[in-house]
Parts: C-alpha cells; sequence; structure tokens
C-alpha cells in the first residue's frame, strides 16, 4: 500500500521538477539568435515527432500494438484535412475518433 | 480579470479534448487494479498522458523506483524544452511562486496555445488557460475508471486518437501559414519515423517507452531549422555588407 503511494510521489515529483527548473530559474531574454529560432521551433518539433509515427498505432486497445491500423490511418489522414481547413481541436480529436469507431465497425462486414 | 477569462475561453476546447484521453487513462488504470480515487490522484498530481500510461504499466508490472523515475523522466523530459521555451514569453520580473505554479501545468496542449500568443504569456491568462484543462483531465480520469465496463475495447481503442488529432489540429494551421513551420514539422516526423523504423537506431524509440525519440527528433529538428535559417541570415549580412561596400 505504501509502496504505490511512494510510486506514484516518484512519479509526481520527477515531472514536476522537469517542469518547473526552466521557467523557474531562468530569467534572462536569450539574446543569441540561433537560440531564440531554436526555442520558436521546439514547439512545433515535439508535438509533430510525438504525432508521428504513433498516430497510425494509436486506435488499438493499448496503443502500443505492433501493426498499424487501417481505421488509425483512415481517421489521421481525416484530421489533416479537417486541420488543414482550420477546423477546431475538439471538432478534429471527435470526428477523428467516430470516422476510427465507423471503420471499426465497417472492417469485419467488408472483409 | 480580462486576461484570466480570455485564458478560460482558450483552454476550454483542451478541456474537452482531454476529457476522451484521461478516460482512457481512468479505463486503463482501473483495470490494472488502481482505485478509482488513485487513478484520479495521479492525474491530478502528473497532468502527464504519456508518463502516466507508462507510469501504471511500470507500477503494475512491479517494477524498482529506480526503473519508474527514469522512464518518467524521459517520456517527460519534453516539458523541460516546453517550460525553457515559456521562460522566454514570461516577463523576467514575474515572481518564483507565480512560475511554479504555472509550471505545474505545462502540458503539451496548454504549452501550444500558450506558446501561439503573439505577446508575452501574463499569469492570469496561463491561469486561466489551465483551468479547465485540468477539470477536464481528473474528472475524465475519475469518470473513465467509474465506467471501465460499460464501454467495449474496441471503442476504447478507438479515443486513444484523440490526444494525436488534436495535436493535429494545434500544429497544421500554423504550418499552413508558414513555411518555416511546415518545414520544422516534417523534418520531426521524418526523424522521428527514422528513430522508429531505421534498424539500429530505433533503440531509441524501444528504450524508456519512446521518450529518448521524441526528445532527440525534437532537438535535431529545432536545431536543423535554426540552423537553415541562421544561414540564410548571414548569406543575407554579408550580401549587405557586400552592397554597402560597393
Amino acid at each position: 500500500m505504501n509502496h504505490l503511494y511512494i510510486c506514484m510521489f516518484l512519479m509526481f515529483l520527477t515531472t514536476y521538477l522537469i517542469r518547473v527548473i526552466p521557467i523557474g530559474f531562468v530569467r534572462k531574454k536569450m539574446e543569441n539568435l540561433w537560440i531564440q529560432d531554436f526555442i520558436y521551433y521546439i514547439p512545433f518539433c515535439v508535438l509533430s515527432a510525438m504525432t508521428f509515427p504513433d498516430v497510425l498505432y494509436s486506435t488499438t486497445a493499448t496503443g502500443v500494438e505492433p501493426h498499424i491500423s487501417v481505421s488509425a490511418v483512415i481517421a489521421t489522414a481525416v484530421a489533416i484535412i479537417m486541420s488543414w481547413r482550420r477546423r477546431g481541436l475538439v471538432a478534429v480529436a471527435l470526428v477523428a475518433v467516430l470516422v476510427a469507431i465507423i471503420v471499426e465497425l465497417a472492417l469485419p462486414v467488408l472483409f | 480579470m480580462n486576461e484570466f477569462v480570455r485564458g478560460i475561453k482558450r483552454g476550454f476546447p483542451i478541456c474537452l479534448g482531454y476529457i476522451p484521453v484521461s478516460f482512457t487513462f481512468g479505463l486503463i488504470a482501473v483495470k490494472m487494479g488502481f482505485t478509482p480515487a488513485q487513478a484520479t490522484l495521479i492525474s491530478l498530481t502528473n497532468m502527464a498522458s504519456a508518463g502516466q500510461f507508462a507510469g501504471i504499466r511500470l507500477i503494475e508490472g512491479g517494477a524498482p523506483y529506480i526503473e519508474l523515475v527514469i522512464t518518467t523522466f524521459v517520456i517527460n523530459l519534453r516539458y523541460f524544452l516546453m517550460s525553457l521555451s515559456l521562460s522566454q514569453k514570461v516577463n523576467p520580473e514575474m515572481p518564483f511562486y507565480k512560475r511554479a505554479i504555472m509550471a505545474y501545468c505545462i502540458t503539451d496542449e496548454v504549452f501550444a496555445l500558450a506558446s501561439m500568443e503573439p505577446e508575452d504569456v501574463t499569469f492570469p491568462f496561463f491561469g486561466g488557460l489551465m483551468l479547465t484543462p485540468i477539470l477536464g483531465w481528473t474528472s475524465g480520469t475519475l469518470l473513465g475508471a467509474i465506467a471501465s465496463n460499460l464501454l467495449s475495447p474496441m471503442m476504447q481503442g478507438c479515443m486513444g486518437i484523440a490526444l494525436y488529432c488534436m495535436f493535429i489540429a494545434i500544429i497544421i494551421p500554423p504550418a499552413r501559414k508558414s513555411r518555416k513551420v511546415a518545414l520544422a514539422v516534417v523534418v520531426a516526423a521524418a526523424l522521428s519515423c527514422i528513430f522508429k523504423y531505421v534498424p539500429g537506431i530505433n533503440v531509441l524509440s524501444t528504450v524508456g517507452g519512446g521518450g529518448w525519440s521524441i526528445i532527440t527528433a525534437a532537438i535535431l529538428g529545432a536545431a536543423i531549422c535554426a540552423s537553415i535559417k541562421e544561414v540564410k541570415r548571414r548569406r543575407k549580412a554579408a550580401l549587405a555588407a557586400e552592397r554597402s561596400a560597393q
């Protein structure tokens, strides 16, 4: 029982320290233009690297199956098209989930 | 006050998007033997999707403390970059306690919206921004934990894509507007795929739950794009110097 709460506390502590150290202690505005550009690109690069290629595996029950799933590929394509047309976050996410469910239901019927 | 309300309005879509994802987390945690209260407490104290999923998997598997800490560290290391980036977007005079509160909710989505702000991020704005996502993340976990037997495994699986599609919806519109951003998105995605599929290099994605792969792809991608811009800047400066010499 105690073991579990120690584990939970360690998760919290590790995660929080990572987050608080930079913003808590870096007060100087960085002058170097390369560093400014680097920091400008970081959010786009982090989100993109997190999304691809993992999104293609994301509709399986555990999210870590070894195979790319058809429903995820189709739902991702729909999400990219909707985002290109500047639809909001929630609309994109909800439609993608619905598309994935529909494809999962339709596949066994079709093949 | 105005900034606070604006933050809430900006953050609310994140709250809605978090519900299906944290719902899934609640489902899985209960299946692994956590109580709904414990699952919710993990969500409240971590506010970290991938890190939490990996963490409960390790706890359930009886991993030693050090493995739990290292895996959490690697998967969440990207928050270090985000926090560093945000440190450049707040007033240098902002006191530590405000920074410490903001740090708690530097999640992928909250960070993404904060960094898209054209001006410096204020404390009231960020406070409003983080408020509803925290509520959505914790209440979604609780709902999922309670409702764990109502959804089929197929539907649970499909909800997993919601998180990624939010990322897509965050990065595609600015990529459409700016070729530099589009390049960054493509380079980082390509690197991430290389780290997953190219034999030999793919240890990056198999060790530490994928955290190393994301961090390396993001740092390399941003470094490449920043260097391309640096080269262009120098060339421009050299041209200007040449012109003024004539």
